[in-house]
C-alpha cells in the first residue's frame, strides 16, 4: 500500500474508534447509508460505539429504534431492498436471536427464492463474545452458527485494520452481510495508518508465520492464539497463526495451504464444539488435507456450558492460552500437559 | 386517539358503496373471476399432481385483493401472504409466469424456486409471498421507510391475516411504523380462522381494529365480501397514506370458502356456517348488484367468462410446455452475480 518513501503517518486509536470511523466514513460516502438499532443516538451506543454520530448526522441516518429487534431488522431488509444501504446495530449476539426469523428466513433466502429478482445489501453490526461476566444471555459467540447458513456472509474483525476497513466492503456487497465484533477488543489500542481503507472481506490472513504447526483462529481468540504462539516459540515451536476475518465463505485456500506446509492444526473457536465451525473447519481439513497431516486436528473451543457470571467460571469455560499451548504441544507429539479442555 | 372509526362525523368505510362507472365495475368483476377461474383450475392440477407442495386458495376473498390493489399506482409496492396468488393477479404478475411458478418451472416469475407460497416480481414490485406468518410485515416496514427517507410519494400495501395479529411482528412493526410516520398501508385480511384457529380462540381482544388504534395508527373495518367498498376505503387510506399522514389500518372482513390448504380436512367449522357465508359470495353479489343496475347482461357475463377461461387455458399450455430449471443452476442466486 505504502512504499518506503511515502511513510503513511500512524494513529493511535481503540478498536471502537476504529468502528466508530467506519461507520463516520460510510455515512460520509454515500447518502444511503443510515444506522438504525437500540441506543444508536441519544445514548451514543451501548459500547459506545456510535457515540457523537448522532449529532454529526441528525435523527434520520442515525435512528434509535425501540427493542423490537424483529420490526428493525426486518425494516432494514426492506430498506435494503428499496435500495438503502442501511446498517443495523444489534447490542449483542444473543439478542439478534429475537431477529432470527427475519435474518434467517428472508435475509438469507429472498435473492434465491426470487429467482434472483431481490438481493438484500443489509448490513448488521452486533457484538459476540464472553469475558465481562456478563453470564449466559449476554456472552455467547454465535458466529459460527450464523456462518451455517447460505445466503448471508459472516465476518468476524479482529484487528483495528479490520474494524476500520470491513465495513465500507460490506456495504458494498450486493447481499447480507454479518458483522461480529468481539465486546473484549473494544478497547484494545493499536496503531492505524491516516488513509486507512476498505479492505477486503473474503480472505483469511496469516498474522504470525510458523512452520511446525497452524493455529487457526478468527475474533476474540487472536490474541489468545498469538500469545500461545509466543508462549510456544520460547519452546522452540514455530506456530503460524490464521485469523479467518471470515467464517463465512471460508477461505479454504489459505487454510488449507498452511495446514499443507505445517502437517498439524489446531481450531480454537469460542463457540462450543458441537456443530461447531470449528468442526467444519477440521472437516474440510481432513476432507481435503487428510494425507498431509501427522497429527489429527485438534480444537480448542468453549466449554459446552451456558456462560457462567463467577469470573473464575467464566475463565474455565473460555479458551485460553495454557490450552491452546496444550492443544499445539499434543499435535506435536509433546507432553500437552493437563488436557483441561472437554473432549 | 386514532379511533377514527367510532369518531363523530367521520363515516365509517364500507358502509357506503356506491358503484362506480360500468368500465371499472367490469373490470374489477373480471380481476375477480380470474382469481377464482384460476384458483379452481389450480386446485384441479393440485389433484392431478402437477403443482405440488402447499396450495392455499383465496377463494371467497377475491373482493380484497381486487378493490385494495385496483387503488394503487405502478410506484407502490405490495407485499403479501402465502395465500397470494389473487394479490398477485391484480397487481399485474402474468397468470402464465405465476402458473408456471407453481409447476416449478424455469418460466416461472420465481424461477420456479418459490412456488406458490413466494410469489416475488420485481417489475409489479410485489415483495412476496411469505410464508411466515407476520414475517412479512417488517420488510414492507423497511420499503416504506426507504420512501419516507427518500421522499417518494409511494404506499406500501402490506397484507397479513388476521392471525398475524398474535405474532410479535405484527405489534413490533405497527409501533415503529406509527412512530416514524411511515408510508404503509397495513391491510389485514380477516378471514375469522388461523389455519383451523377461530380468532376467538386465539384473541384476548377480537376486535382487530382496536389493536392498530392502539398504536395511533387510524383504522378502519371493511366488508371484505364488498369489492366496492374495499376500493372505497383502500383509496381514501392509500391517498391519506401518500400524502404524509403516517401508516393507516384496514380490517377487511372476509372468509376463505375452501380449506386452508389442499390437506386440510376443515374439522374446526361448520358446513352450514360455510354455506351461510357462501351467500355473500364477493363475485356473486357484485355480480347480481350490476345486474340490477343494468351494467351486466348475460351476454356480458359470458364474455368475461370466455376471456378469463381462455387465460387460464393459455397459463396452464405456458406451464405445460414449460422447462426445467438445469440442476447446474440451483446455487444460482444464493449470492448475488456480481459482473466480472
Amino acid at each position: 500500500m505504502n512504499g518506503a518513501a511515502t511513510a503513511t503517518a500512524m494513529r493511535t486509536m481503540t478498536y471502537r474508534e476504529a468502528v466508530r470511523e467506519a461507520i463516520r466514513d460510510a455515512l460520509t460516502r454515500d447518502e444511503r447509508v443510515f444506522l438504525m438499532g437500540e441506543d444508536v443516538g441519544h445514548y451514543g451506543g451501548c459500547f459506545a460505539v456510535t457515540k457523537g454520530l448522532l449529532e454529526e448526522f441528525g435523527e434520520e441516518r442515525i435512528r434509535d429504534t425501540p427493542l423490537s429487534e424483529s420490526a428493525f431488522v426486518g425494516a432494514g431488509i426492506g430498506a435494503a431492498m428499496a435500495g438503502m444501504r442501511p446498517i443495523v446495530e444489534i447490542m449483542t449476539v444473543n439478542f439478534s436471536l429475537l431477529a432470527l426469523d427475519q435474518i434467517v428466513n428472508n435475509a438469507a433466502t429472498i435473492l434465491h427464492m426470487s429467482g434472483g429478482q431481490f438481493n438484500v445489501p443489509l448490513v448488521i453490526r452486533m457484538t459476540t463474545g464472553g469475558g465481562k461476566q456478563l453470564a449466559a444471555q449476554h456472552s455467547h459467540s454465535l458466529e459460527g452458527w450464523y456462518a451455517h447458513i447460505p445466503g448471508i456472509k459472516i465476518l468476524t474483525p479482529a484487528t483495528l485494520e479490520d474494524a476500520r476497513g470491513m465495513l465500507w466492503t460490506a456495504l458494498q456487497d450486493p447481499d447480507p452481510v454479518l458483522i461480529f465484533e468481539n465486546t473484549l477488543l473494544y478497547n484494545m489500542e493499536g496503531e492505524l495508518p491516516d488513509d486507512a481503507d476498505a479492505v477486503d472481506i473474503d480472505k483469511a490472513r496469516v498474522r504470525r508465520e510458523g512452520e511446525h504447526v497452524s493455529l487457526i483462529t478468527y475474533g476474540g481468540s487472536l490474541f489468545k492464539t498469538l500469545e500461545a504462539a509466543r508462549v510456544l516459540a520460547e519452546e522452540g515451536v514455530e506456530a503460524e497463526v490464521v485469523d479467518l476475518r471470515t467464517l463465512r465463505p471460508l477461505d479454504n485456500a489459505t487454510i488449507l495451504a498452511s495446514v499443507s506446509r505445517t502437517r498439524r492444526a489446531v481450531v480454537v473457536d469460542e463457540g462450543w464444539r458441537s456443530g461447531s465451525i470449528s468442526a467444519e473447519i477440521s472437516a474440510r481439513i481432513m476432507e481435503n488435507a487428510f494425507w498431509n497431516l501427522d497429527a489429527p486436528v485438534e480444537r480448542v473451543c468453549s466449554a459446552e456450558v451456558p456462560m457462567p457470571y463467577a469470573r473464575h467460571l467464566e475463565q474455565a469455560a473460555l479458551p485460553q492460552v495454557d490450552t491452546i499451548v496444550a492443544a499445539a504441544r499434543r499435535t506435536l507429539g509433546r507432553a500437552g500437559g493437563p488436557d483441561v479442555d472437554e473432549r | 386517539m386514532a379511533l377514527a372509526c367510532v369518531q363523530e362525523g367521520v363515516p365509517a368505510f364500507g358502509s357506503e358503496s356506491d358503484l362506480p362507472p360500468r368500465e371499472h365495475a367490469l373490470e374489477l368483476l373480471r380481476q375477480m373471476l380470474r382469481i377464482r377461474r384460476f384458483e379452481e383450475k389450480c386446485a384441479e392440477l393440485y389433484a392431478a399432481e402437477k403443482i405440488r407442495g402447499f396450495l392455499h386458495l383465496y377463494i371467497g376473498e377475491e373482493a380484497v385483493a381486487t378493490g385494495a390493489i385496483s387503488v394503487l399506482g405502478p410506484e407502490d409496492a405490495v407485499v403479501a401472504t402465502y395465500r397470494e396468488h389473487g394479490h398477485a393477479l391484480v397487481r399485474g404478475v402474468s397468470a402464465e409466469a405465476l402458473m408456471a411458478e407453481m409447476y416449478g418451472k424455469v418460466q416461472g416469475c420465481c424461477r420456479g424456486r418459490g412456488g406458490s407460497m413466494h410469489i416475488f416480481d420485481a417489475k409489479t414490485r410485489v415483495y412476496g409471498g411469505n410464508a411466515i406468518v407476520g414475517g412479512g410485515i417488517p420488510l414492507a416496514v423497511g420499503l416504506s421507510l426507504a420512501d419516507k427517507m427518500r421522499g417518494e410519494p409511494r404506499v406500501t400495501a402490506c397484507f397479513f391475516g388476521e392471525g398475524a395479529v398474535a405474532e410479535g411482528d405484527f405489534h413490533e412493526s405497527l409501533n415503529l411504523a406509527a412512530l416514524w410516520k411511515l408510508p404503509i398501508l397495513f391491510c389485514c385480511e380477516n378471514n375469522l380462522y388461523a389455519m383451523g384457529t377461530a380468532l376467538a380462540r386465539s384473541e384476548s381482544e377480537t376486535d382487530l381494529v382496536l389493536k392498530a388504534a392502539s398504536y395511533e395508527i387510524p383504522a378502519w373495518p371493511v366488508d371484505g365480501m364488498d369489492v366496492v367498498a374495499v376500493e372505497r376505503a383502500t383509496r381514501r387510506a392509500a391517498d391519506a397514506v401518500r400524502a404524509g399522514a403516517g401508516p393507516y389500518y384496514l380490517e377487511y372482513r372476509t372468509y376463505r370458502f375452501r380449506a386452508h390448504s389442499m390437506f386440510d380436512p376443515e374439522l374446526y367449522r361448520s358446513k352450514a356456517e360455510v354455506e351461510e357465508w357462501k351467500k355473500r359470495d364477493p363475485i356473486a353479489l357484485f355480480a347480481a348488484r350490476l345486474r340490477a343496475a343494468r351494467m351486466l347482461d348475460d351476454a356480458d357475463l359470458s364474455t368475461l367468462e370466455a376471456n378469463v377461461r381462455e387465460e387460464v387455458e393459455r397459463a396452464v399450455a405456458f406451464a405445460e410446455s414449460g422447462t426445467l430449471e438445469p440442476v447446474e443452476d440451483l446455487a444460482r442466486f444464493v449470492y448475488s452475480e456480481v459482473p466480472a
